[in-house]
């Protein structure tokens, strides 16, 4: 679903991040850690084009789409459609002037996916949500409510993968077990591949089942989630399970 | 929302006493002897006592302000020492005109300088922007007067496309004269069917309406792009991206709303350059409204009319300021919570 | 006694005024000053020298812009119109900034009834479209130059008043003043040496930015007969006079005209420039 092979992202001159190797497949879930600073959300968001003014090279295989070499409208057709992009902060991620419903079923008209009105229906559902929730603007709900609403977006445009950054960060410790067990359901029982970034290595080890760790744009270990948590090879692994509480 | 209403109303209205004090400060400022004022410069000794007498000069300042605000509400706003009628009189006949000027203008100003202003917001950095920048800083810097007069000079006397003043062919008012309903003569010939009006109107506002509207719309156009801006560089811009919208979509579909809270309370503001301005332009092209009879009460130091004029203006421009206010609560849904 | 950074104050920003607009703006305004305040040396003929035989000369050789129906060269008066324009500008805007910036900074700071009044009272100033307010002013006064300097500055000042004291309001509540404050510094002290500097730079910004709208309102009001007086060179008296002209002698309303286009263009690019460099936030390009 996901390849990526010798990806570098630069800004200015100056490389923010250098991934030689990056797969996810379908019904995967693979995350990447590191601290603030790392490079993973510039890794993230480069797989999608969405690094406005950076430099981005190598190659990346996303949904079948070489997306470094991509034209604009073949960048607009797999975004959404067939990958989902989940963002930290859920309400600012929401246009606050717009309700939830019509933000969807714009989305779902710009991808010409037919009727609209089960398939919203059934993806809020999916995402254990009330489809009453539709009318809402985004102030009117709670960041949890936000962020599966964003995966419920993920569901209805059929998305096969969701790049989500940092997407419990933002939330409340009750209400992240509830988002990631979202995530990981959607993992499991509709085989999408999930790649995500995150700081939370607790999150991490709940539904992960490959991590890289990252450290000034570079990865400094990859591996089976299980393997590189119990067992860390590199230092800086070793230095971050030990920071955690 | 109704408490909010209330509250507003009351700043309104409190302001509105203020103007009218204000106003009547003004009024009693002529440097020497203040009977000049509302008698004339040309008058005579007997009638500057007999206008003494009946504005009560020589009483204290509290009872004048008192007489003076009693006068204005009961109807008499003094009487034009220039056209000889009572100044209130001349403000209702002239106030619709004046409307559809500065209501052509500012129809205009909004329908160009919004999208311009998405334009360059659009294509920030590029030439359109430039072009865009360039030009509304331009149209802001511009001296109403003279490009009325260059309007009218170039298209109007020389090219002919369009007639040099007044508001319609006043020949038109026998062959087929008006039936008043609003008094705003385009609105009357529309819901009339009176064609030879309705058209001979339009061609007239054309110029004038487009020198209204250069600086609304120069501003406009320069406020809409800074707030697209600022709204396309958000988070929800860039989740709008990755549901795969166009540039253009995330801009006028779902960044022109918030962006338009903004530019509400600038049209507030603008309304009252364009009423300003509207009065040069009325001057220049003969237009029956308020401004030309302030610009010919001026120039006959007709203090009583130039200052039922400023009231007038200064009131309305109060009530715009407070139905813009409203207006807000409607568009942006988190005003409403406030 | 440290500066905070919430209004980037001046001192560590000029150095950053690298915005080409910016740069654009000073530069013709420099000229134009230059220009203006040279008049009597570079002119070539006297604004005032009537020649009647000379009467609507096209621009010429002689007459770079012709010359007017008393003859007079309408260059020369431009230049000349340059001083009394750029003289009313700097007068307005000394006069109603410094009144207005010193009611808001009380206002501000004060809080409480004092800044309730204060505020109304500038309400009262701005529900009057700024012309408007000015041209009753000026017709009950006598037509002058000065005239048209006190009705612009009345109707300015309340702009910097509320400018001043949102700004000194949100200064106000600084720990450093608390503690200047509890230590007794009188009131006074402590407006003039915290919350005075720092209220600065919001300022300057819109003076610069309403530099241009101050020329176009004393045109306008000179157009309208309420300014300057004959024989004085003022642009927008040049313009009424000549308007009648227009189509057939068109030199002697164009030149003055884009006299005032080109200064009030030129103050509003420097604002801009001036705002987006200074803004802290630096969103316009």
């Amino acid at each position: 679903m996901i390849e990526v092979r010798d990806l570098r992202v630069s800004y200015g001159g100056r490389t923010v991040a250098r991934v030689p190797e990056l797969d996810v497949a379908p019904g995967e879930c693979v995350a990447i850690v590191g601290e603030s600073g790392s490079g993973k959300s510039t890794t993230l968001l480069s797989l999608l084009g969405l690094t406005e003014g950076a430099e981005v090279s190598g190659r990346i295989r996303v949904a079948g789409v070489d997306v470094t070499a991509a034209s604009p409208a073949e960048l607009r057709a797999i975004r959404g459609a067939r990958v989902a992009l989940v963002m930290q902060s859920p309400q600012a991620a929401l246009s606050p002037t717009t309700r939830l419903g019509t933000l969807m079923r714009r989305a779902l008209k710009l991808h010409r996916v037919g009727d609209a009105e089960r398939v919203m229906t059934e993806a809020v559902r999916a995402v254990m949500l009330d489809p009453a929730i539709l009318r809402r603007y985004p102030h009117e709900i709670s960041g949890g409510q936000a962020q599966r609403f964003a995966i419920a977006l993920a569901v209805a445009l059929g998305a096969e993968a969701i790049l989500a950054d940092e997407p419990t960060s933002a939330l409340d410790v009750t209400v992240q077990a509830e988002v990631a067990a979202v995530l990981r359901g959607l993992c499991a029982e509709r085989g999408l591949a999930l790649l995500l970034v995150s700081h939370d290595l607790a999150l991490v080890s709940t539904i992960a089942d490959r991590v890289l760790v990252m450290r000034d744009g570079e990865v400094v270990e990859s591996g089976p989630a299980a393997r590189v948590l119990a067992e860390p090879a590199h230092p800086y692994t070793r230095e971050l399970l030990e920071a955690l509480p | 929302m109704p408490r909010y209403l209330i509250r507003r109303l009351g700043q309104a209205l409190l302001v509105m006493a203020g103007v009218v004090a204000l106003t009547f400060v003004i009024t009693r400022m002529v440097p020497g002897d203040p009977a000049v004022a509302y008698a004339g410069p040309k008058a005579t000794p007997e009638q500057l006592a007999e206008v003494r007498e009946r504005f009560g000069l020589d009483e204290p300042l509290w009872v004048q302000l008192g007489a003076y605000v009693t006068d204005l509400l009961s109807g008499d706003w003094q009487t034009s020492l220039h056209t000889r009628r009572p100044v209130l009189e001349d403000l209702y006949h002239a106030f619709p005109a004046s409307l559809e000027l500065v209501g052509a203008g500012l129809v205009i100003a909004v329908v160009t300088g919004i999208p311009v202003g998405v334009l360059a917001a659009r294509f920030k950095g590029r030439l359109p922007d430039f072009s865009v920048r360039l030009t509304s800083m331009l149209a802001v810097s511009l001296p109403v007067f003279w490009l009325a007069l260059a309007l009218q000079t170039v298209f109007a006397s020389h090219l002919g496309w369009f007639p040099v003043a007044g508001e319609y062919d006043s020949a038109l008012d026998t062959t087929s004269p008006l039936t008043l309903w609003t008094n705003i003569t385009l609105v009357d010939a529309l819901i009339t069917g009176n064609w030879p009006i309705f058209t001979s109107t339009l061609s007239h506002l054309v110029l004038p309406a487009l020198v209204v509207a250069a600086y609304p719309a120069g501003v406009i156009a320069q406020m809409v792009r800074a707030t697209l801006i600022e709204e396309a560089s958000q988070d929800h811009a860039r989740m709008e991206r990755a549901l795969g919208f166009r540039e253009t979509t995330i801009l006028t579909r779902f960044a022109l709303r918030p962006a338009l809270n903004p530019v509400l309370s600038l049209i507030a503001l603008v309304f009252a350059y364009a009423i300003v301005n509207g009065f040069l332009v009325e001057a220049v092209f003969n237009w029956p409204g308020l401004g030309r009879y302030a610009v010919n009460a001026i120039s006959h130091s007709d203090t009583p009319a130039v200052a039922g004029v400023t009231l007038l203006v200064a009131l309305v421009y109060v009530l715009a300021n407070l139905v813009v206010d409203l207006l807000q609560g409607v568009v942006d849904p988190r005003a409403r919570a406030r | 006694m440290s500066t905070p950074a919430e209004a980037a104050p001046l001192r560590r920003t000029l150095p950053r005024v690298t915005d080409r607009f910016a740069l654009a703006g000073a530069v013709l305004i420099a000229l134009i000053a230059l220009a203006a305040l040279l008049a009597p040396w570079i002119a070539p003929y006297p604004p005032d020298e009537v020649n009647p035989f000379d009467s609507l000369r096209a621009p010429d050789g002689a007459h770079w812009f012709g010359t007017d129906a008393a003859g007079r060269d309408v260059f020369s008066r431009v230049l000349y119109g340059g001083r009394t324009s750029l003289f009313i500008a700097v007068t307005v805007l000394a006069v109603s900034a410094t009144a207005g910036v010193l009611l808001g900074v009380v206002a501000g700071y004060a809080g409480g009834w004092v800044r309730d009044v204060i505020m109304r009272v500038t309400d009262v100033f701005l529900a009057f479209p700024a012309l408007l307010l000015s041209v009753a002013l000026a017709v009950v006064l006598r037509p002058s130059v000065t005239t048209v300097i006190v009705a612009i500055a009345v109707t300015w000042w309340p702009w910097y008043a509320r400018l001043s004291a949102s700004m000194a309001a949100s200064i106000a509540t600084r720990p450093y003043v608390d503690a200047a404050r509890c230590l007794g510094v009188p009131a006074h002290m402590i407006i003039l040496r915290h919350v005075l500097p720092n209220s600065l730079t919001p300022v300057l910004v819109q003076v610069s930015l309403d530099a241009g709208g101050v020329i176009l309102t004393a045109a306008a009001l000179s157009y309208l007969g309420l300014g300057a007086q004959e024989p004085t060179a003022e642009w927008g008296l040049m313009v009424e006079q000549g308007q009648t002209l227009f189509t057939t002698n068109w030199w002697v309303v164009t030149f003055p005209g884009l006299a005032i286009l080109l200064t009030a263009f030129a103050f509003n690019v420097l604002g801009e420039g001036l705002r987006n460099a200074l803004d802290p936030r630096r969103i316009v390009t």
